[in-house]
């Protein structure tokens, strides 16, 4: 079996028996990087020089027997989100093209003391706001089962690095799906922590009380191996909960018992696409043939969870996003053009007589402001920022964020209650299979829609994994959700880990040439 | 105050720094003085990704404060995001507290020893933590605009504590702001330096008057800014009271009629000037912060700061009204010199067993040497004991008054002990048996002054002092014209 083939679990065995060093699984996978990225495009920026030297420095110590971290000599795959001190973090914008992070990020930081080889950074849509990885500011992410269609996102770069075996891990974030969707439709594995499990420190905020970073394997023990390095509490992070981290890794070969599993009467209405059904209902027979119950449960606000996303989370983006004003790092208009420009504009009206228009005017610090957030974001953030600052304007936060707020709570019990009768609910990651790149970047409602079965889960709180449960007859990937009560990360992944012990879904591989 | 044809109506917000040695959401340094930027770090200066955690102890004086100013105490309370642009915003937000302030409706009592004004009662609208912005530091030589900013505030505690507008002249505004100060030293929250930044008074005022058909009016609401001393304060209030007067008479203008108007008061100029407004609207767009956990505060354990508060002020005088038998006058100046010169004060009147003579060698004695001195009264070279002993000699009339300040000026200057000193400046008790004595021979030589005595000249008998003070220094004045003038009586 090639380097590139094998799971982060084996690669592990192998670097500490050293039938393998971490220099030679770093060169696999930077030449199927150097094969393929071109075509497509998971990273914004690849290091492989600092790959290398990290690769170097653990087979030293390992040469020397001295100690090494958990992930030795792993490759993993960074979102370009998630602060590394520094390096360039952009969040696929032009506002932050140049900008370098002072600082490492908790999970950044984590990874580095497990000693993985962090070997480049991600593209996704601009700040992990899309569904697609389109709205990047730079290029756009290809599905690697099939060029022509996209990779899903907003983690659409690490979860086609990881498909198409660029990198055998990679960290992702999932605000309303960004981790689950783009693995469902890459057929690989993506997990999104219940909120609060990984730190957010140092993670670029999209909208703070969804985001949660997660990792994204091929395989639900890879995802077990990244989960449990990443996770735990982190006193920078207020909202990082006090829960202990299991490990998963070691944890995960036991199989379920007496699993009842919940199959949610809403997810299954007109939309769903026909053979992601099939697959799906295929998947829960699986799970019966292992012993598992399966019983319908309701989740009747499920319904409003889109609209309600797309209230809080362009709410909070609108006011995270504020900080990029081009007074104090990133982007900054041409400001001689734009002082000039003013000026014309000024001696323009007052030889019009139009002194009241004169007199209205920006001045030049809210021309500067308006020009740089003009020019450095794309307009999905623009469009999501206005929504955002509609909904908090007075006379309208009432009927709008605080009803939000209102509902939010509502498909949280919704999910409480389904939880009572059973241990895992169980349901389509996607509606469809993919789609076709540009197919549906005119309509964004179309494109809010993609989030229909993955938003929930960050509205609750909880935990979600996604995972290849079958294949489209175009070829493409089909993913399976599994969702589970807060902190039962662990019943997530020993229930993919049975599927992938029952099934191969998870070991084929996209033919890139 | 009667003597205008309007009522003054003045309510402050008084903005204070924590004295924390962290900002709010970081582990900076929050001293003041140090080079531009100096005291930030990544979440100070809202890098991208960096996330807040709340100081602790800045929680803990704030609620320290708040119970000291009688408020209620919310058992929940949120952070908020207040959001406008300014470049020494580096958020684009500030985090503050806005409709779950961890305290409300508490109260300040004021009095006023010189009479101007009866004691009352101010209302505390709210109390609420929130972080200061940085500083903007324009620079317009060569007829360039250079603009920068300086972030070592940004992130620094205020709490912001916002009075009722209970306030009736400029001397009850002053009265308040000089209370609320010498609390929040006692409770030692703040080191209070206006210069410094560290207490930012903001005034609101208006009138109530009387028009011409006898209808009851309200004049615009005023928002004055930049007061750097509580002299500042006063002065401008009178100075807005008088100008809202006069355009009220020129406009006719009513609350309600225009928007709040924000004036800056100019200390040099001693007026009030317009201020352009922000350039910011108003709509704050006020949401809960998703990034702090909301703070819980149980009941126990504002029983437990209520506890700890120790003696304030206004407890504090009225003991020492009550204990020593001293007047309003004298307790205010002992005890807005501070808990440690009023336990100074204390432990003399205890230990010589007389609070008004205590007190007046503490406020006159000890604050003149210790200005004299520039130093406090815990460095202070004579203990309280020492005084006491000395206080107690006066009493007893061992020591005279103009010698017993001179002993002391020794124990003070030189560090000597009582005994020490009295010894050095040739001081001992001249006994009883001798005085009568020397009195004896005062009245055989002096039949000129007996004859005026027994005429009823009393000061006559002040002569027989003099004279005795200079046959022996140590002789107690008082004592020698009892004995003369029995003396003289029994003759
Ligand atoms: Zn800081």
């Amino acid at each position: 079996m090639s380097l590139i083939e094998k799971s982060a679990k084996q690669l592990l065995a192998d670097l500490s028996a050293r039938s393998v060093s971490a220099v030679e699984v770093t060169e696999a996978y930077l030449t199927e990087i150097a094969s393929h990225d071109a075509k497509v495009g998971a990273f914004l920026r690849v290091d492989a020089e600092g790959a290398l030297a990290k690769a170097r420095d653990i087979d030293q110590r390992r040469a020397l027997n001295q100690p090494v971290g958990h992930l030795a000599g792993i490759p993993v795959a960074v979102k370009d989100i998630l602060c590394s001190r520094g390096e360039v973090v952009t969040c696929a914008s032009r506002i932050l093209e140049h900008f370098a992070a002072p600082y490492d990020s908790t999970v950044v930081a984590k990874l580095k003391a497990a000693d993985a080889v962090l070997i480049g950074r991600t593209n996704l849509d601009e700040f992990a706001m899309g569904g697609s990885t389109e709205n990047s500011a730079f290029h756009v992410t290809h599905n690697p089962w099939d060029l022509s269609c996209f990779a899903g996102g907003s983690s659409g770069g690490s979860a086609a690095s990881v498909a198409a075996r660029m990198a055998p891990l990679a960290i992702g974030t999932d605000t309303g799906g960004s981790i689950r969707q783009p693995a469902g439709l890459c057929g690989i594995t993506g997990l999104k922590p219940t909120y609060g499990h990984v730190s957010r420190y140092g993670v670029v905020a999209f909208a703070s009380s969804l985001d949660q970073v997660g990792p994204m394997a091929r395989t639900a023990e890879d995802a077990a191996l990244l989960l449990e390095t990443i996770a735990g509490h982190d006193p920078l992070d207020s909202t990082s909960v006090h829960s202990p981290v299991p490990p998963y890794s070691e944890w995960i070969e036991q199989p379920l018992e007496g699993l009842t599993i919940g199959l949610v009467r809403e997810h299954f209405g007109p939309g769903l696409d026909e053979e992601v059904n099939a697959a799906v209902r295929d998947a829960i027979r699986i799970y019966e043939s292992l012993g598992a119950k399966v019983k319908e449960v309701s989740l009747p606000h499920s319904k409003y969870a889109v609209a309600t996303y797309y209230i809080i989370a362009p709410s909070e983006a609108s006011s995270n996003l504020a900080r990029y004003d081009g007074a104090h790092y990133g982007y900054r208009t041409d400001e001689r053009d734009m002082l000039a420009e003013l000026d014309a504009q000024r001696k323009a009206l007052e030889a019009a007589g139009d002194k009241k228009a004169a007199a209205q005017l920006d001045t030049a610090l809210v021309r500067m402001y308006r020009r740089s957030r003009s020019e450095g974001f794309g307009a999905e953030v623009k469009r999501r920022i206005m929504l955002g600052t509609y909904a908090l304007s007075a006379g309208y936060y009432d009927a709008y964020y605080l009803k939000a707020l209102k509902v939010r709570r509502l498909i949280r019990q919704d999910f409480d209650k389904a939880f009572e009768d059973v241990d895992l609910i169980a349901g389509p990651a996607t509606a469809a299979p993919g789609y076709k790149i540009g197919e549906r970047a005119d309509d964004p409602l179309a494109m809010y829609l993609l989030d229909l079965y993955t938003v929930s889960a960050n509205l609750a709180g909880i935990g979600g994994i996604v995972f290849p449960c079958g294949f489209s007859q175009a070829g493409l990937p089909i993913g399976l959700q599994l969702q589970a009560p807060p902190f039962e990360e662990d019943r997530l992944l020993r229930a993919a880990h049975m599927f992938q012990r029952a099934t191969d879904w998870h070991t084929r591989r996209p033919a890139l040439t | 105050m009667s003597d205008t044809p309007y009522t003054i109506v003045i309510g402050l917000e008084v903005h204070v720094q924590l004295a924390t040695q962290s900002k709010l959401f970081c582990g900076c340094s929050t001293q003041f003085g140090a080079g531009p930027n100096t005291q930030t770090c990544p979440i100070c200066t809202g890098m991208p990704g960096t996330l807040p955690v709340m100081n602790r102890r800045a929680f803990e004086l704030s609620l320290r404060t708040a119970v000291a100013l009688n408020c209620q105490i919310a058992p929940f309370t949120k952070w908020d995001r207040k959001q406008y642009y300014y470049p020494d915003l580096p958020k684009g937000y500030q985090i503050s507290q806005y409709d779950l302030p961890f305290s409300s409706d508490g109260y300040v009592e004021i009095a006023d020893a010189k009479g101007r004004f009866k004691p009352k009662r101010v209302g505390i609208i709210r109390a609420h933590l929130e972080e200061d912005a940085g500083k903007s530091m324009h620079d317009e030589k060569a007829g360039q605009a250079d603009s920068r900013i300086d972030l070592n505030r940004a992130g620094t505690p205020l709490l912001e504590i916002v009075s009722q507008p209970d306030m009736r002249s400029p001397a009850e505004a002053k009265a308040f702001l000089e209370e609320l100060k010498l609390l929040l030293t006692y409770l030692g929250v703040s080191d209070c330096n206006m210069q410094e930044g560290s207490l930012r008074v903001d005034a609101n005022v208006n009138l109530h008057l009387t028009d011409e058909r006898g209808e009851k009016i309200a004049t615009p609401i005023v928002e004055i800014k930049n007061m750097n001393s509580f002299r500042a304060v006063e002065r401008a209030l009178t100075y807005e009271s008088a100008r809202q007067y006069d355009v009220w008479q020129e406009t006719r203008q009513k609350l309600g009629d225009v928007p709040k108007q924000t004036r800056g008061w100019d200390d040099t100029a001693n007026v009030t000037h317009g201020q352009r407004h922000k350039e910011e609207s108003s709509d704050y767009r006020y949401f809960p912060d998703p990034d702090l956990v909301p703070v819980t505060v149980a009941a126990e354990e504002v029983e437990r700061v209520r506890a700890e508060l120790g003696e304030l002020p206004a407890q504090m005088r009225e003991r020492l009204e009550k204990t020593y038998g001293i007047n309003a006058y004298d307790s205010d100046v002992l005890v807005n010199q501070g808990r440690e010169l009023v336990s100074y004060f204390v432990d003399v009147a205890d230990t010589c067993g007389d609070g008004k003579v205590a007190s007046n060698w503490v406020q006159q004695d000890v604050l003149r040497l210790l200005k004299e001195l520039g130093t406090d009264i815990e460095a202070f070279p004579v203990r309280p004991w020492a005084l006491a002993d000395l206080l107690k000699k006066v009493k007893a009339g061992e020591v005279d008054t103009t010698r017993g300040r001179e002993v002391f000026a020794l124990m003070v200057s030189a560090g000597k002990s009582l005994e020490e000193a009295m010894q050095e400046l040739g001081i001992e008790k001249v006994d009883e048996s001798a005085l009568v004595e020397l009195c004896k021979q005062l009245i055989a030589a002096n039949p000129k002054l007996v004859a005026d005595v027994k005429a009823g000249k009393m000061q006559a008998a002040g002569a027989f002092v003099g004279q005795a003070k200079k046959a022996n220094p140590n002789v107690n004045p008082a004592r020698v014209r009892e004995i003369c003038l029995e003396l003289i009586a029994a003759m």
